[in-house]
């Protein structure tokens, strides 16, 4: 299949999927938020985020054992990882969210604050790319 | 209640093979995307295109309705003010989403499915998250 087609098509999953979470109990599908919530939210408020990432990791787990290009493995450095893990994680944290609760969400809400935070975080992103790959110097 | 779990085991279902089909699951695709001045992969646009799209059109009809399917009420987000401590931490996540091409959703599913970078990702992830918890607190 072509790439652009699954894209839009797994795109269009993940739109139903935070529509479905709104509709049926009325929820913002933020993936860092439910996260934290799992730690930090009052007991009767637990139980859903629980559910809900347990459907997304098995089924997309599984899922991905069935993706014509499935992920390419390549290990990276630890240290490296482990740096971009806690900055992810501290950064939704303080910022509110992430790639799907600003992202998929935010912007599907019209939500100014949304757009300035998906803007500030791709062109963080960008340029940490860019420092990675394109200076002198750089590793890769 | 029963039911409230269940749609939300549904939902996450959705997004999980959602992000799979789309190969959010593979965090070189996402680099590829960041990547402007070199091998630019416009995946991610068609995925947040289709997304976008569809919560664009069906959070507006859900919104119309009195309260939740399930009942509960609707949590949407109270804060509409751009500030600094949003941008910090949009900023903050953008550096790390750059130098490993994981955010919190597909890198949770990658460590369901075993891939090894993730395993190392996500503890870290889940330790910042809960230092920026505790500054807040403090």
């Amino acid at each position: 299949m072509n790439t652009g087609i699954q894209a839009l098509l797994g795109g269009i999953l993940i739109g139903l999927a935070a529509t479905l979470l709104l509709w049926s109990i009325g929820r913002i599908a933020g993936i860092s938020g439910i996260v934290n919530g799992i730690m930090g939210a009052p007991r009767g408020d637990r139980a859903w985020r629980a559910a809900f990432l347990a459907g997304m990791m098995i089924v997309g787990a599984l899922a991905m054992q069935f993706v014509p290009s499935p992920p390419r493995i390549q290990t990276g450095a630890t240290p490296l990882l482990l740096a971009a893990g806690f900055l992810v994680g501290f950064g939704t944290r303080v910022g509110s969210g992430c790639t799907s609760g600003h992202g998929v969400c935010g912007l599907g809400r019209l939500s100014w604050r949304s757009a300035a935070a998906v803007v500030t975080f791709m062109a963080a992103g960008m340029a940490t790319v860019y420092v990675m790959r394109h200076l002198p110097g750089s590793a890769s | 209640m029963k039911a409230g779990l269940l749609a939300a085991f549904g939902s996450g279902a959705l997004f999980g093979a959602g992000l799979a089909i789309s190969s959010m699951t593979d965090r070189f695709v996402v680099l590829g995307f960041l990547d402007v001045a070199g091998a630019f992969d416009p995946t991610l646009v068609f995925v947040m295109l289709g997304a976008v799209t569809v919560t664009a059109i069906g959070f507006r009809l859900v919104l119309r309705m009195r309260a939740p399917a399930l009942g509960g009420g609707f949590r949407l987000p109270t804060k509409d003010a751009v500030d600094m401590r949003l941008l910090a931490g949009a900023a903050i996540f953008g550096v790390g989403w750059g130098l490993a091409g994981f955010c919190p959703g597909p890198v949770l599913v990658d460590g369901a499915a075993g891939l090894p970078d993730a395993w190392v990702f996500v503890p870290a992830m889940l330790a910042g998250s809960f230092c920026a918890g505790r500054i807040a607190a403090a």
